[in-house]
């Protein structure tokens, strides 16, 4: 499983010129995004890294369909985005699964709400194996562990296949070493399915060590501070002398990018 | 959101961890005194009975039979207890509660039908009630069942009309402009003031005690379950919609299913009003039922009947709360450990 994705012609994300103002809690306007241009290619591995404010969970959200553009617009193979569809899948932050469905239910879900679970009776237990969940299907979620859930939440939303699949800090709540493994899963079910991937992370190694593209941003108003393409190969060694290279590059960028804070503050 | 079986669960578990450490200390032989402590008990009831001249006119056969059957049962149960340490300790700590019981029914019985020291009719002796249950058997068993009858037909109704309108306030705004205030306002009449106005609107006394009980469930159970609704955490909903879900997708297997727990805390409340209303009702407007029966009794001045059926009363409500509670812990199955 080396080298890139399987070649795919769907799931093209383009973004024209996009803004959005939010009422803050006062009530001031504060702009979330600012004109912001983007071309995702599809079957990619793309991550947006920034500062708190910096408009990339509502970037997300504006592709999802969850909330509406205020200018521009979104499109996702040559459509316009306008509400949510299954084909732009979501992943939460905190796994987000329902909690009175068990996790072969949960992943059932999109099947079910789809109406297209009569056809696809199988699927699930497909999908449950493929996140290795195959002896927890029975289980609801406040009964497994933070990973498992966000296993669990991956698999639910990769059963509808979507053309392009977001995920907003999916890792961000576990433990280093469920992380980690969590990262390896995700490059696999990206290189098995070659689905494009969205990825929202406050973590530098992770978004070198899954994308092929970084977005950094910054903040006040949100907007693409700089992009940062990445060639090599997966698995990537994390100790190697380009990835540490890479590491101090965009670290550099992000504390540029953010005015006053402390450098810990994006670790 | 921990309802009464919550909390009951909790203080069974710390009273059973109590007692185990109280039981742990105990010989073998203490252990089997204090098992066969309430069969000697009821025994001397029993005894006190059958050895003793009564001094008021009662029929003695069915309270000696109850007691004698008492005293087989906790006789059995030492033995039968013997086989499992859980049930064993179990029988330990309800040991004193049993002792406590059967002495105090001979107490009762010695200090009534033996002595004939308390006041009749008021205080009739637990000979009286036994007897009255036994001769009046027939009637009361209708009674029980007429008055189920009309509270599960009402609970029924009461709880559909209660989640519909629930969630359709909890669901559309308009439904919750136009509605939630006079759900608020009227919800705090209780029912049993509309008593006047159900038996105007429906003539027969069944359905008038319906309608009332509808109305009693209603209330409570649409007032928790748009609260639920409304409780229910937002990134669900974003959830199901990026997995393609429509609104009748939305309304039925995210937010209804979330608010189960509002809703059962509401029907909940609605069950002891229900009880309430059930009562009331029958009381008076009604030609049958435990109300009705305790109100005929009361004319007629035989308390030993009056008591004999809020005895059946209390067994009847407390069944009807455990197959409430038990269909709400399967129904919340997936909440076990997350609440409490």
């Amino acid at each position: 499983m080396m080298g890139n994705p399987v070649e795919k012609i769907t799931g093209a994300v383009s973004i024209r010129g996009v803004g959005r103002v939010y009422a803050d809690s006062a009530g001031n306007p504060m702009e979330a995004l600012r004109d912001v241009h983007l071309d995702i290619a599809p079957g990619s591995f793309v991550s947006f890294i920034g500062p708190s404010g910096c408009g990339k969970t509502t970037l997300m959200r504006l592709i999802a369909g969850l909330d509406e553009t205020a200018s521009g617009e979104i499109t996702l193979d040559g459509k316009v985005i306008d509400g949510t569809h299954y084909e732009r899948g979501y992943v939460f932050q905190q796994a987000n699964l329902f909690p009175w469905m068990s996790i072969r239910q949960n992943i059932a879900a999109g099947l079910k709400a789809r109406k297209v679970y009569r056809d696809c009776r199988d699927k699930p237990d497909e999908y449950l194996r493929m996140v290795g969940l195959e002896d927890f299907g029975r289980m609801y979620p406040h009964q497994v562990s933070g990973g498992m859930a966000q296993r669990a939440s991956l698999a639910r939303a990769l059963i509808n296949e979507p053309k392009v699949l977001m995920l907003d800090e999916p890792l961000g709540a576990l433990d280093a070493f469920t992380r980690m493994n969590l990262q390896d899963e995700l490059l696999r079910l990206w290189q098995l399915r070659g689905t494009t991937m969205i990825l929202v992370t406050h973590d530098v190694d992770e978004a070198i060590y899954l994308s092929d593209r970084i977005i950094v941003m910054s903040a006040r108003p949100g907007s693409i501070k700089e992009i940062v393409d990445i060639d090599m190969e997966h698995p990537r060694d994390r100790s190697a002398p380009e990835f540490i290279r890479l590491r101090s590059r965009i670290l550099e960028m992000l504390h540029f990018a953010g005015t006053s804070r402390s450098l810990e503050y994006y670790l | 959101m921990s309802l009464a079986g919550g909390k009951l669960n909790g203080s069974k578990l710390t009273t059973q961890a109590a007692a185990s450490k109280a039981t742990r200390g105990r010989s073998v032989l203490h252990q089997g005194l204090l098992t066969t402590l309430p069969v000697l008990s009821f025994g001397l009831a029993l005894a006190l009975s059958l050895t003793l001249p009564g001094q008021q006119e009662v029929v003695l056969l069915p309270y000696r039979l109850l007691l004698l059957a008492l005293t087989i049962v906790f006789a059995l149960r030492i033995p039968a207890a013997r086989f499992s340490s859980a049930r064993w300790r179990k029988a330990q700590q309800d040991s004193p509660f049993y002792i406590a019981a059967g002495l105090l029914v001979a107490l009762w019985d010695l200090l009534t039908t033996k002595l004939n020291v308390l006041p009749l009719p008021f205080v009739p002796g637990p000979a009286q009630i036994a007897g009255v249950m036994v001769e009046d058997a027939e009637t009361l068993l209708l009674s029980t069942l007429y008055s189920l009858r009309l509270l599960v037909i009402g609970f029924l109704i009461g709880s559909f009309c209660g989640i519909v309108l629930g969630v359709l306030i909890g669901w559309y705004r308009k439904w919750r402009y136009w509605l939630f205030p006079f759900i608020k306002f009227m919800g705090v009449v209780p029912a049993t003031a509309l008593i006047p106005i159900a038996m105007i609107l429906v003539p027969s006394s069944f359905y008038a005690g319906v309608l009332l009980i509808v109305i009693a469930v209603c209330f409570p159970v649409a007032f928790m379950t748009s609260n639920g609704i409304e409780g229910v955490q937002n990134t669900y909903f974003e959830a199901a919609r990026t997995l393609g879900a429509d609104e009748r997708y939305l309304i039925f297997k995210v937010a209804i299913p979330g608010a189960m727990p509002a809703i059962f805390s509401g029907i909940y409340t609605a069950t002891g009003i229900s009880f309430a209303t059930l009562v009331v009702s029958e009381m008076i407007g009604a030609r049958a039922g435990l109300g009705w029966y305790i109100n005929w009794a009361k004319g007629w001045s035989n308390y030993a009947k009056v008591y004999a059926s809020i005895i059946i009363m209390a067994i009847t409500f407390s069944i009807v709360m455990a197959v409430i509670f038990r269909i709400r812990d399967r129904v919340l199955k997936w909440q076990k450990g997350l609440v409490k």
